[in-house]
């Protein structure tokens, strides 16, 4: 599933650029357990599995066009000297010395991103922010807690993940899904979290750019990370995915009611 | 059965090397590294989970059950339910169930819970999992979301400054007063946020109160600084000038007293005097031989130029003749400040002869000869 992902990140021209049917998420959260014991299973699984049925279920290409992401200055990445080798397939070219992503692609990823978000939040699961850029700290805190998710743009203490039963107490329940508004640190290495949310089996979302190493990350997102106006577009496309997907959700459960105290009577 | 355990175990660790080669050997498979451990690592260490967390759940229902227990103890020892309290429970615990231990913790205990139970962070999470606060995953959510709040306070009150000056408003200006106060301690937050923190931590959560309150239109969060701020009542060393008093002549004088090393001295300074000083009821010439201790005692009369003006009575005790000569010439000098301006106690001030002489003997400390000298170092 890997393989032919990668091909086509290296290739894009010869593979054809019409966006693959979304994959069901591998490592699918589990469903909250307080709401499995409310609704009779067969109703549960409708809900669940309903969603998968549709590409896009959620609508999200309706969210953005090329042109918000042009004025958002996305496609902005830095000088050819900080290029990353792994970057080069979704470079679109370089004017002046500095690189330019192309916005093709990145609307594909973005696309297939904030879907996978959709889903997960529409499943109930806990979505974890994480940016280590000191100006967009408070922003991305703002956004973590109007979507009702979690965010963390602090200092990363070392065994967060891979020792947080010690931690934080026994029966803890990591992030089913982090998001990254930059993947690199303060000292411009690569978050730790990346390889941390790998060896936990936990999927990642990362706005990779063109200094950046997107190998580790599932839904890597080409484009700017440091001016304010992309990262203030992502942060907005995030927050409204994630409430559209829950208002669904909601939705769907109260209808759902609905029809089964119709049936009952 | 120890020879059956280890030919168990020998067995599962040959089998996971034999993994190891199979998988390896085909040309590229995917090595997974199996990692080889013995039973005992793998059973989880429970120690290291720290303190046991109650729910917010569970505490209620012991307070629930500490209640009907307290009533049910009321009617088992005929006394009334509703005005029972902690020591008569205590004294029909001991009685119910008499405990020989010595060890006074040890004993049967009815106590309310909030007393059992220490006073820690409840479980952070709900029953779905989800935790409740947005920056639980940070691991110092209290100390992150003050710092957030304080931010955005700053952020506030920027964004104001900024409408102030696109409308060509002046900015107010006016000086908080900071002498008066000062920030929470350390401890003080630590123990408002019920959460440890480190010095950076504190220090750097200062810093950025400062700077909050630095900013020209700070008052717009007063409320908000005022919470971590707290008074400090300006203690001014104003010592009371004794008034003069008067005796049946008319005559002004006032008292001070000096103390130097041992020795401690009461003065009694007259106005409209002609210079004669006695002490303990001796004529100074007599009394202090050496001319050293009389200049000591004129010195204070000497500075203010009113040698040939002042008579004065001392009575000294205790010391030697150079210490009863440095506690009269301090008695003196307090004596004097009733008679003269503020400026010129200020000038006694600075020139030390109204400050306290600390110097008093070191103690002999052992394995030395004196407080300082050491003994003969003898080669051999």
């Amino acid at each position: 599933m890997a393989l032919p992902r990668l091909l086509r990140a290296a290739a894009p021209r010869l593979y054809s650029t019409a966006p693959a049917p979304v994959p069901v998420p591998v490592p699918v959260p589990a469903p909250a357990p307080a709401l499995a014991g409310s609704r009779p299973r067969a109703d549960d699984d409708k809900l669940l599995t309903e969603p998968l049925k549709h590409p896009d279920f959620f609508s999200v290409k309706e969210l953005f066009t090329l042109k918000d992401l042009f004025d958002a200055r996305v496609h902005l990445g830095h000088k050819k000297g900080c290029r990353h080798r792994f970057m080069e397939p979704y470079i679109f070219g370089c004017r002046l010395e500095q690189d330019i992503i192309d916005l093709d692609q990145t609307m594909q990823h973005l696309q297939l991103a904030l879907n996978f978000t959709a889903h997960v939040a529409y499943r109930g699961g806990i979505i974890l922010f994480v940016s280590r850029k000191r100006q967009f700290c408070h922003l991305v805190e703002s956004t973590a807690r109007a979507c009702g998710e979690y965010a963390h743009t602090r200092f990363w203490q070392g065994g967060l993940f891979t020792n947080a039963h010690v931690q934080f107490g026994p029966g803890v329940r990591l992030p089913d899904l982090l998001i990254f508004l930059s993947t690199l640190n303060n000292v411009f290495e690569p978050h730790v979290a990346i390889r941390d949310a790998a060896k936990m089996n936990i999927p990642t979302i990362g706005v990779v750019d063109t200094n950046c190493n997107p190998c580790l990350i599932t839904y890597p997102i080409p484009g700017n990370d440091d001016s304010p106006a992309a990262v203030e577009l992502y942060c907005k496309l995030f927050r409204m995915t994630i409430i559209r997907a829950k208002d669904r959700r909601r939705q769907s459960e109260a209808v759902e009611e609905l029809r089964s105290k119709a049936e009952g009577n | 059965m120890g020879g059956r355990s280890a030919a168990v175990m020998a067995a599962a660790v040959g089998r996971v090397l034999r993994l190891c080669r199979r998988w390896g050997a085909g040309p590229g498979a995917q090595t997974l590294r199996l990692i080889c451990t013995t039973t005992a690592v793998q059973r989880k260490n429970a120690g290291a989970s720290g303190p046991e967390k109650y729910t917010e759940a569970f505490i209620k229902k012991q307070i629930e059950e500490f209640n009907l227990g307290k009533r049910h103890l009321a009617n088992m020892m005929g006394e009334d339910p509703e005005t029972f309290t902690q020591e008569d429970i205590d004294r029909a615990i001991a009685y119910l169930f008499p405990s020989g231990l010595f060890d006074k913790q040890a004993r049967p205990l009815m106590k309310h819970p909030t007393e059992v139970f220490p006073e820690q962070r409840k479980i952070q999470w709900g029953e779905d999992g989800r935790p409740f606060h947005f920056l639980f995953y940070t691991g110092k959510q209290s100390y992150y979301s003050l710092m957030h709040e304080t931010y955005e306070k700053l952020l506030n009150v920027q964004k104001h400054q900024d409408e102030l000056i696109a409308q060509d408003l002046p900015l107010q200006k006016e000086k908080r007063n900071l002498a008066g106060s000062r920030w929470l301690t350390k401890i003080e937050l630590e123990e408002m946020l019920v959460e440890k923190m480190s010095d950076d931590d504190y220090s750097r959560f200062i810093r950025l109160l400062e700077k909050l309150v630095a900013l020209p239109c700070a008052d717009l969060e007063e409320k908000y600084i005022q919470k971590f701020s707290k008074e400090v009542p300006a203690q001014l060393q104003k010592v009371l000038i004794e008034p003069l008093q008067y005796d049946e002549r008319g005559v002004a004088f006032s008292t001070g007293e000096g103390r130097r090393k041992t020795a401690s001295a009461t003065a009694v300074v007259y106005d409209n005097g002609t210079g004669k000083i006695t002490v303990n009821g001796i004529d100074i010439l007599h009394y202090f031989p050496v001319l050293q201790d009389r200049e000591q005692l004129l010195f204070p009369f000497q500075f203010l130029g009113r040698i040939g003006k002042h008579d004065m009575v001392c009575t000294v005790s205790g010391g030697g003749r150079s210490a009863q000569a440095g506690a009269i010439r301090l008695a003196s000098a307090k004596a004097l400040r009733s008679f003269v301006t503020e400026k010129e106690v200020e000038f006694m001030r600075q020139a030390g002869l109204l400050t306290v002489d600390p110097r008093v003997k070191e103690r002999k400390k052992p394995g030395q000869e004196g407080p300082r000298r050491k003994f003969t170092w003898k080669k051999r």
